[in-house]
């Protein structure tokens, strides 16, 4: 019972990792580029519900939804104004610009928030749980995430591939160099991408700031889990990152029950292990 | 007839090395123009510089009677400048339909509609569900074709249809050239198949080392003229 | 589009070339006399620069020559502290023998790590070099005899071993820090001049080359993984030496030897052996001056980090060189 109890909970936080790992899986899927400070990223969302929640006293709900359109503008507007300059075959230059940011992101936070360890309340609904038998219960707010995971990751897997402007990414992703043949610009349709993984971002960052204990330092681990729940579930393939978000939230959940130290660490070994197995990733789609 | 593209004094880089040495083109509506070359004339690289593709110095291609050298490429396309690119270059994890979808991404208005590019090439109606590297070479390129001439370009640029293509199959997709021209767009194509390109086109260009070595209509050019203006002065002699 | 490089004319024909050799010999020398004539203070600092070109020039060769970023070379900092405390104290190795065993030692754990990540293309290589310095970082806070997460001081005897003395001691450790930096200078310089620098100039941009030439790059590429680990755990070893203290969180930092030594390079030049001797100078300058101010002063590098990648990503001496600054090593042989 206490091992269903655990894998449960190492379920439930998969679908969190899936979120962190969607946007990542976006942005390196259309346009190759991968942000070192996409962890960052998910920590300026949640210091954002921070304030949105706490100094301005808004409703979790449109917190998250300010929080959103928020993290999608910039996100659009960064990658035209900045990121769209450094996209070429040379992968040094996206990679030290948002190393770069990452550090720039992190010390901004400690210089504003300082180093204090912040949580945003969900009102009670955090500390809520749904009994399912006997001594098997799940807290509400862990289910409420996974239940939003897979639908953010249900819309995602939508709109790439039943929309015109899934299509557009779909096809820059093939082959960006003839994408302006169709009448499409680049440096938008990369901007779009980066807005909807901001999007993602946000969603996400919001919901681990009401679920965790979150500082300014804790974005770089939050890419591990991404990168790493992108890899286990394999590249280009949407519900494989939900599968391996959860492979990863179990090996954590695992490893923690065995001792606190091994929490994080279960985690990167589960990811070794199956780069060693498999190194295109459990749930890979095959390339035609 | 007015000019609809104009290339005046175009040079080409890539890098110190100079693939475009001053090329003079023009074309006119409702016209067909081959351009023709040996591997390495700089063919292709005049197709990219027109497209946008490859950026070029200076003010030295008009369409339409604007000045576009300079232009993003995705603008040039909106203008109604068109091409199927060498090699087909669908979108391997793009259906058919959602390739010839795709090509309408500028929204240009007129004629060409998926249906009109499904009655142009009745096969790829049933595959139309169907991903791009299920089709045979020739299915590819009328999918290029169609993907192309589903922004409804005003002129539309073919590298290199025969490439890699029974004749017969050829000669297919040569049979859509005169429908294309019925419905207003003009065409420039590349052909490395002489006899093809004499053929369909009303006017022919043959490059040479990134030069126009020989310009004139089919029926007034002798073989040998070509032949020279092909292989170059040396062989030629 | 740039007009290709001319070839740097041969000493003896600019007058720059001979300022160039000058200042340079000058260093030398200041920095062979360092013990003499600067102060406890200068003498710390100048310790912490060496090691600093050391990894940056380590860094370099991986990402310049061979176009593997990684922004996890802190496991091999780590690990070669690691190793290099447990040598010392519990093997009873000297000091000087310890250092080169936990490098090597290190050069040996790199070839599963490597095997692994070379599975991961490009900046998926990137962040899984991360997560391996990751697992040694969590690895090392679980051996309870190495302090587990808390860290482990240095037996007073085992610092004590080298001099007597405290100044002894230092001068010891500045001519050890002066031979790692000076080494790593060196052993680039001639591997970059020998037939694999020819080799190593010519895979950085073939990373889809297939068949028989992809394996030899690969295992080129494997071989400078390797080399870079073990002088990077060598740098390591020394690094906490001095300190006499690891902790995990020290000792697999990813701002101190990643992105310091990445900003480093990047700032200095990519690619070239001056660049990083000319971002280390700059980046403790800027130290000097700016440390002060704590958060802004790391800002404010991350800031220039990104603006040269905006405005030049050859760095300070990639576009020196390109305004006809004569190189100070040089490495194009002359074709006969």
């Amino acid at each position: 019972m206490e091992m269903i109890n655990v894998i449960l909970q190492g379920v439930l936080l998969g679908g969190l990792y899936a979120l962190f790992a969607a946007g990542l899986s976006l942005m390196f899927g259309v346009m190759r580029f991968i942000n070192i400070a996409h962890g960052d990223f998910i920590v300026v969302a949640a210091y954002l519900m921070l304030v949105a929640v706490l100094f301005l006293g808004l409703n979790p709900i449109i917190g998250i939804l300010l929080v959103v359109v928020l993290m999608a503008a910039v996100g659009y507007a960064g990658q035209r104004i900045l990121l769209n300059r450094v996209l070429d075959d040379d992968i040094l230059p996206p990679v030290l610009v948002t190393f770069g940011l990452s550090i720039i992101i992190q010390n901004s936070l400690l210089e504003t928030f300082s180093a204090d360890s912040q949580r945003v309340p969900a009102s009670g609904f955090d500390t809520a749980s749904l009994s399912l038998s006997g001594d098997l219960a799940v807290g509400l707010l862990p289910l409420a995430m996974f239940l939003a995971a897979i639908g953010v990751i249900g819309v995602l897997q939508f709109v790439f591939y039943n929309t015109a402007l899934g299509r557009l990414l779909r096809a820059t992703s093939d082959d960006p160099e003839i994408v302006p043949l169709m009448g499409a610009n680049n440096g938008h349709v990369f901007a779009l991408a980066t807005a909807i993984a901001s999007g993602v971002v946000a969603i996400a960052g919001t919901m681990l700031a009401m679920k965790t204990n979150f500082d300014p330092t804790i974005g770089p681990s939050r890419l591990l889990f991404a990168f790493e729940a992108v890899i286990i579930g394999g590249m280009g393939n949407i519900w494989g990152t939900l599968a391996g978000g959860i492979i990863l939230g179990v090996a954590q959940a695992i490893g923690a029950q065995i001792d606190a130290g091994y929490q994080i660490l279960a985690g990167h070994l589960a990811f070794l292990a199956v780069l060693i197995v498999r190194p295109s990733g459990l749930f890979a789609k095959a390339k035609g | 007839m007015t000019k609809l593209l104009e290339t005046q004094d175009l040079k080409a880089f890539y890098g110190d090395f100079q693939a475009l040495f001053g090329v003079d083109i023009a074309v006119d509506e409702g016209e067909t123009v081959a351009i023709i070359g040996a591997n390495g004339a700089g063919k292709s690289t005049l197709l990219r510089s027109l497209t946008g593709l490859h950026p070029v110095p200076g003010q030295s291609i008009g369409f339409c009677g604007t000045a576009i050298s300079g232009l993003a490429a995705n603008r040039i396309h909106q203008l109604g400048l068109a091409m199927v690119p060498e090699g087909r270059r669908l979108f391997p994890s793009l259906s058919v339909e959602e390739n010839l979808k795709i090509g309408a991404s500028g929204r240009r208005k007129g004629p060409w509609s998926l249906d009109e590019v499904y009655r142009l090439f009745p096969a790829l109606l049933e595959r139309k569900r169907h991903g791009g590297s299920e089709l045979s070479g020739g299915q590819q390129q009328m999918v290029a074709i169609g993907r192309a001439l589903m922004s409804n370009p005003k002129l539309l640029l073919c590298d290199e249809l025969s490439l890699g293509l029974a004749p017969k199959i050829v000669r297919e997709i040569y049979a859509a050239v005169p429908l294309i021209r019925e419905r207003g767009t003009s065409l420039v194509v590349i052909e490395q198949d002489i006899a093809q390109a004499l053929k369909v086109a009303d006017r022919v260009y043959c490059l040479q080392e990134g030069r126009v070595s020989l310009e004139g209509e089919p029926a007034d050019l002798t073989r040998d003229e070509i032949a020279k203006a092909y292989l170059g002065t040396e062989e030629a002699a | 589009m740039e007009i290709a490089t001319q070839r740097a004319p041969a000493i003896g024909s600019n007058p720059a070339n001979y300022m160039l050799v000058a200042a340079a010999l000058v260093c030398l020398v200041a920095l062979v006399s360092a013990p003499l004539w600067a102060g406890r203070a200068d003498l710390r600092m100048l310790m912490e620069a060496l090691s600093f070109l050391a990894l940056a020039q380590m860094w370099n060769l991986l990402a310049g020559y061979t176009g593997l970023i990684s922004v996890g070379q802190q496991a091999f900092v780590g690990i070669g502290g690691y190793l290099f405390f447990a040598l010392a104290m519990f093997g009873g190795i000297p000091v000087l023998a310890a250092m080169p065993i936990a490098a090597l030692i290190a050069g040996l754990i790199a070839v599963p790590t490597g095997w692994l990540l070379f599975r991961l293309q490009g900046a998926y290589f990137a962040i899984g070099t991360w997560v391996v310095a990751e697992v040694f970082r969590l690895t090392a806070a679980q051996f309870p005899a190495l302090g587990g997460g808390s860290g482990i001081s240095l037996p007073v005897s085992v610092a004590k071993s080298i001099a007597d003395t405290r100044a002894g001691r230092e001068m010891v450790m500045y001519y050890i820090a002066l031979f790692i930096a000076l080494g790593a200078v060196l052993a680039v310089w001639l591997l970059l001049r020998s037939r694999w620098g020819l080799a190593l100039n010519a895979i950085r941009d073939s990373e889809t080359a297939a068949g028989s030439l992809g394996v030899r790059i690969r295992r080129i590429k494997f071989a400078v993984y390797v080399g870079t680990a073990i002088g990077t755990a060598f740098t390591g070893a020394f690094i906490f030496f001095q300190k006499l203290r690891i902790t995990p969180d020290a000792a697999f930092s990813v701002t101190e030897w990643s992105a310091f030594v990445i900003f480093i390079v990047v700032i200095g030049g990519l690619g070239t052996i001056e660049g990083p001797i000319l971002g280390v100078i700059l980046f403790f300058l800027l130290r000097d001056i700016a440390a002060d101010l704590g958060t802004i002063y790391l800002i404010g590098l991350g800031v220039v980090a990104i603006a040269v990648m905006l405005i030049d990503r050859r760095g300070i001496w990639g576009a020196l060189k390109a305004r006809g600054v004569p190189s100070l090593f040089k490495i194009q042989r002359h074709l006969k």
